[in-house]
């Protein structure tokens, strides 16, 4: 075995509506842990698939998240990391000590504390978005109608976008992540009246300042008005499409083992099991280092697959079954090291709120299509659902 | 046991706080601190639950 070369595998690694989790990952992370995997834009990338090694990658400072270095991996001109000169303040793609500037001038409205007391708030959102499912009648689409409204409703108020502005807001994430009905002329231009509203936004919260994100942060004075944008776009983008995938992907786990339901342990559990994130954490070596025993070069791309990881046999008992009594609690569907996502703590109060909430008032709640139908959705990034056909 | 914490690594992912609430807190930066030493003692496991999920190394449990 040793003197051949490592396994190629093919991009996209998964199709939408294959079994789930992916068996091949299995295959992956047997013999060395690495595969090689070319991109659509010819890139060569490596990908790390054990446990152990994903969580080395992502703390090894010789190993970079910057799209300025040659090498990185970026899926496709359109999904990856932007350089700062494309999105000034998208801090995701810089590495310390440049990155802990915007991560410490943020932490404090992430804090567990500071997401406890927004609570009621949350609880109101997901309270509102399910009055309007009752109301609409005894079947909907769980996607449109619930999983994406909520992190985007909660966002909003986070950031301090006027109430009579959030479903201008919603509406244009909403079509923002629509991949499959909304055209990339459509999405072009809902981005960029997002970006002129958000830039309208700041420059208010500048000369009026009030109780809420956009304010103090700009109080802090570590972030230039410049940056402010990317980093608020960064917060938008990144909490939005991975919570809504999450929720709606849980909701259908959750009708297939319906005696979880209303077990708050359900909500770390859904995060390993579906780790909708799945290519995400993209990085680049900027020195030559050894992953899993293999030589990696300086400037070649690697990819943390992190829904492998979270599959591994290595560091999880039975690893395929949906069990949130598991005792395991280290998975890896945020990430690891200083990028490690920051909205985790709301994600947790949402994702809690909106399955406890859901399913105490629709106790009827069902599938309105065999689970075998449904559309999931995979654009080699995210996985989800394109919709969540329920009736009650 | 005694606990040490790094603050200039702290990043804030408050792992520590949601798996030990007893002994680690997070100040009003975001970064952690050790709010009650003697409670490490009651919940040693926590305590090491929360040093090895916290994402940036931040927190050393010495078992002295
Ligand atoms: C289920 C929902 C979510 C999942 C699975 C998720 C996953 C992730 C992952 C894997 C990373 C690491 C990226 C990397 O390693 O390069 C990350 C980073 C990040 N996430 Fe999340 N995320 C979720 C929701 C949110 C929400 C709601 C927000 C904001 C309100 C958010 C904001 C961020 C930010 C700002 C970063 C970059 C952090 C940094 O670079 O320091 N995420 N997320
Ligand atoms: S888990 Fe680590 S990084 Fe997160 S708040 Fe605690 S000490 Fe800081």
């Amino acid at each position: 075995m040793t003197s051949t070369g490592p396994r190629v595998v093919d991009f996209p690694l998964r199709r939408p509506g294959e079994a789930f989790p992916p068996p091949h990952y299995q295959d992956y992370r047997g013999e060395r842990g690495l595969v090689v995997c070319h991109l659509p834009n010819g890139n060569r990338v490596w990908l790390v698939t054990r446990h152990e090694d994903v969580r080395a990658v992502l703390t090894d400072r010789r190993i970079s998240s910057n799209p300025d270095h040659p090498g990185f991996p970026n899926i496709s001109q359109t999904m990856g990391v932007p350089r700062q000169e494309q999105i000034p303040g998208w801090f995701v793609g810089l590495d310390s000590p440049e990155h802990d500037r915007f991560r410490k001038a943020l932490i404090p409205e992430f804090t567990v504390r500071r997401v406890r007391e927004l609570r009621p708030a949350v609880e109101q959102t997901v309270d509102r978005c399910i009055d309007g499912l009752l109301a609409a009648g005894t079947e909907a689409d769980l996607v449109a109608d619930f999983a994406l409204p909520v992190p985007s409703l909660v966002i909003s108020a986070l950031l301090g976008v006027p109430p009579a502005d959030r479903d201008f807001f919603e509406s244009r994430t909403r079509t923002l992540v629509a991949i499959r009905s909304s055209t990339d002329q459509q999405r072009d231009t809902a981005s960029r009246e997002l970006l002129r509203y958000i830039n309208r936004l700041v420059a208010i919260k500048q000369k009026w300042p009030g109780d809420d994100l956009i304010s103090r942060l700009l109080a802090t004075g570590a972030i230039d008005p410049r940056e402010m944008s990317g980093v608020l776009m960064l917060l938008l983008i990144a909490g939005h499409e991975t919570t809504a995938n999450n929720i709606a992907l849980g909701v259908v786990t959750l009708l297939a083992h319906p005696e979880w339901i209303g077990d708050p342990r359900v909500v770390e559990e859904t995060l390993r099991f579906h780790s909708v994130a799945d290519l995400v954490s993209l990085r680049v070596a900027v020195e030559d280092v050894e992953i899993a025993g293999q030589q990696v070069r300086a400037g070649e791309g690697i990819v943390a697959l992190v829904a492998a990881a979270n599959h591994d046999e290595r560091a999880f008992a039975c690893p395929h079954a949906f069990d949130p009594a598991r005792t395991e609690r280290h998975h890896v569907a945020f990430g690891y090291g200083v990028h490690q996502c920051l909205g985790q703590n709301l994600v947790r109060v949402e994702m809690e709120i909106a399955y406890r909430r859901l399913f105490e008032r629709i106790p009827g709640l069902r599938l309105a299509v065999p689970a075998e139908e449904l559309p999931y959705k995979y654009d080699g990034v995210l996985c989800g659902l394109h919709a969540l056909p329920v009736r009650w | 046991m005694r606990i040490t914490v790094d603050t200039g690594r702290c990043v804030g992912a408050g792992q520590c706080v949601l798996n030990a609430p007893a002994v680690f807190d997070q100040d009003h930066d975001g970064v952690v601190e050790v709010h009650d030493p003697a409670a490490a003692a009651a919940d040693p496991e926590a305590v090491a639950l929360a040093a090895t999920l916290c994402p940036s190394a931040a927190i050393t449990v010495h078992r002295d």
